[in-house]
């Protein structure tokens, strides 16, 4: 059952991203894509919007990069909470330093690795 | 014959019609259900391997830090093959939005752009794509933070 709904929730946030490829007339890019679903999905998170999905969809919420904004807001809230200003500023980071850091590390090795086609 | 000519153009013309009625339409159908699909297989995955790492006794944030960074890993690896892009012709969407998606625009304009050396090509372009991202993530972040702060 949490497979199943992993599959819609997921499914059905990617095609809100199609959604808003194909339907607004500028041309969006992934750019833009990606950069809006960070952010909307920081806002929603800090607004309690997206636990609610990361509950019901697990890696269905998670996994698209909204929820990188979720751990981003609730990581920057929490250490608010407990450290103050100063937590404010570290808490994100800190909620998110192994994707970042996965993403740098394997993006570097594969880029050197790889050469692209065609 | 020349009836016949004009009844065949009569048919060519209101096909012609009827698919520029439907054109539009189709597509956007057909995109969002393979976006779901791909979106869905991809969350998929990840579920499976958040399932393996929470049954391996790691804690939630852990077990989810953990799955971001395999699908980070995925994503990068399947870009370097140049099966990404594949993915990506049909998925639309349903392979942007995802972090795997992420991991392709970090290595797809630094692969490219190998040529132009280790600093300004592989270093500066790793940021094409995450560049905005983590500097809108951040913004963002610290805002919500702030924010937080100030109302308790």
């Amino acid at each position: 059952m949490k497979f199943l709904l992993a599959f819609l929730v997921g499914g059905a946030i990617c095609t809100i991203g199609q959604l808003l490829m194909d339907l607004t007339r500028s041309s969006i890019t992934p750019a833009h894509i990606l950069v809006g679903y960070v952010t909307g999905g920081a806002i929603l998170s800090a607004l309690g919007l997206y636990q609610p999905l990361v509950d019901l969809g697990g890696a269905g919420a998670v996994i698209p990069l909204s929820g990188f904004g979720h751990s981003l807001a609730q990581g920057a809230i929490e250490a608010a909470r407990i450290k103050g200003l100063l937590g404010a500023f570290s808490g994100g980071l800190e909620a998110t330093a192994v994707g970042i850091a996965a993403a740098v590390v394997f993006g570097y090795v594969m880029a050197v690795i790889f050469n692209p086609r065609g | 014959m020349n009836q016949q000519q004009k009844r065949q153009r009569e048919m060519q013309e209101e096909y012609r019609e009827l698919i520029q009625e439907i054109k539009p339409k189709p597509p956007v159908l057909r995109n969002c259900i393979l976006a779901f699909t791909v979106g869905g297989l991809i969350c998929l995955v990840g579920q499976i391997f958040l399932h393996l790492y929470s049954t391996q006794g790691l804690g939630v944030k852990e077990a989810r830090a953990a799955t971001a960074a395999t699908m980070i890993f995925l994503g990068a690896l399947l870009t370097g093959l140049g099966i990404y892009d594949v993915i990506g012709k049909y998925g639309g969407a349903g392979s942007i939005v995802p972090i795997t998606g992420f991991a392709n625009s970090i290595v797809a304009p630094a692969m490219e752009f190998k040529r132009e050396g280790f600093i300004f090509g592989v270093g500066a372009r790793i940021f094409t794509t995450a560049g905005p991202v983590l500097v809108y993530g951040f913004l963002i972040s610290v805002l919500i933070g702030i924010i937080y702060y100030l109302v308790h």
